[in-house]
């Protein structure tokens, strides 16, 4: 699947959400622990090799699941392939809730979900759909399930 | 560069929310011929596949950090997604009708992460104003609804629930406004443990915010209760997060509830429907560790 990787390269410079140097492990068997510099940016979460410019590789943060493993790690699973983990390891178990909330959050479906929520609660309240003053009430994005359909 | 491309493909023919498709021509890399492909805006990924119909898409554009403009084309109702960087591509793009142009650089225009995290923030700014506002209008609170709870000065009396008081209320980039509520009917249903049925013009929605979320956690209140989630007719949940419209549901706390909470709750029937898929498709699975849906 062609993508526009420049961009992508672009965009694992820009300023993150959260960056740390971690431990991490990936899907496949055979793969050793590494330390890598984790930085996660918009709904992407790219790694690289500590003081290298370019990121080793990038992870999408839509449709997966994070798990909290056993002390200070947290794993990353992606819903179309479940047996395949990639496994992180921080320096502290504050460290690790931390990661797993952000990640948690990072999705696109998640703002989504929580711009939905806030729509809804503030239109119980006010009795007026909040997004109409900026003319997006009718985007498909913001859109409950229900009335996609 | 890796990308996690399997899943990413994966990701664009998932039943998750799309924002538009339609048919649209492509101008190719090099040469200058404009290809007609299938495009599927999810979020800030632009995927296009070969025909509706086809299983993988071709590609993606991932489309943060461009710009969206009407261009010269030698192709009728021509836009153009331009990046940043002096090295980007500059994809061209041509739409079938005018009406599906304008409709098209419209949804792309506000397609970035920024963008609906911008009006998120919005919205949860908005949402807090009004707690504040409303708590400042309700000063006094009717002691005997109390349960045993922490002695916080600061706070107005709340209803004490049975979660773990190291439960972080955090207020971070999409986060969420905690709330309570100091609803009589809600009070009293779960003093007596009763499921509470609640509508649209409910409990719910008179809210209270009483303390700004910049406050270190041992101040904080525990997290309210959960809203019963709504069952469908067949015994299935409908899962958006809009539909507070709830019904009965003997499990589900009642009252406030944190957006966390909320998707946490929401999010259990779906662990359970994909476990049951795991299960059915690779055996038993481990189910010590707790999973959450993103």
């Amino acid at each position: 699947m062609r993508y526009n990787e420049k961009e992508l390269l672009c965009l694992s410079k820009q300023p993150a959400e959260k960056a740390a140097e971690l431990t991490m492990k990936g899907p496949k068997r055979n793969d050793a622990a590494k330390c890598r510099l984790v930085k996660l940016v918009v709904n992407f979460l790219f790694y690289f090799r500590i003081d290298e410019e370019e990121p080793v590789g990038a992870l999408l943060l839509e449709q997966c699941r994070i798990q909290k493993e056993e002390d200070t790690g947290f794993s990353l699973v992606f819903v179309d392939e479940p047996e395949r983990k990639y496994s992180f390891v921080c320096d502290s178990k504050d460290e690790c809730e931390e990661w797993i909330e952000a990640l948690t959050k990072a999705s696109y479906e998640y703002m989504r979900n929580s711009l939905i929520f806030y729509r809804h609660e503030i239109e119980k309240i006010t009795g007026k759909d909040p997004l109409e003053q900026y003319g997006i009430s009718e985007e498909t994005r913001f859109q409950t399930r229900s009335q996609r359909l | 560069m890796k990308l996690n491309e399997r899943s990413v493909a994966y990701y664009a023919t998932c039943d998750s929310p799309t924002d538009k498709t339609g048919y649209l021509h492509k101008k190719g890399e090099r040469n200058t011929a404009y290809h007609r492909r299938w495009f599927v805006l999810k979020g800030n990924l632009f995927f296009y596949f070969e025909e509706k119909d086809s299983k993988d898409p071709i590609g993606v554009i991932i489309l943060e950090g461009c710009t969206v403009e009407l261009c010269e084309s030698s192709e009728d109702y021509a836009f153009a997604i331009k990046f940043d960087s002096a090295k980007s591509r500059t994809y061209k793009m041509a739409a079938e009708s005018q009406r599906e142009m304008e409709s098209w650089v419209k949804a792309l225009s506000r397609a970035s992460f920024d963008y609906m995290r911008i009006v998120v923030k919005e919205l949860e700014k908005q949402l807090e104003e009004m707690q504040q506002n409303r708590s400042s209008s309700r000063k006094t609170q009717k002691k005997s609804l109390l349960r045993k709870q922490p002695n916080y000065p600061h706070s107005t009396p709340l209803i004490s629930h049975n979660f773990s008081v190291s439960y972080k209320i955090p207020v971070k980039e999409n986060g969420y406004v905690p709330w309570n509520t100091i609803q009589d009917q809600t009070i009293d249903s779960e003093l007596n443990g009763k499921a509470h049925s609640v509508n649209d013009n409910n409990d719910i929605s008179k809210c209270v915010l009483d303390h700004p979320p910049e406050r270190p956690l041992h101040t904080q209140r525990l997290p309210p209760p959960l809203p019963p989630r709504r069952r469908s007719a067949t015994g299935g949940v409908t899962s958006a997060v809009g539909g507070l419209m709830l019904a009965q549901d003997d499990n589900a706390p009642t009252g406030v509830f944190s957006f966390t909470r909320l998707h946490e709750w929401f999010g259990r029937d779906i662990i359970q429907v994909r476990r049951q898929w795991q299960e059915n498709k690779f055996g038993s699975i481990d189910q010590s560790q707790p999973d959450q849906i993103v």
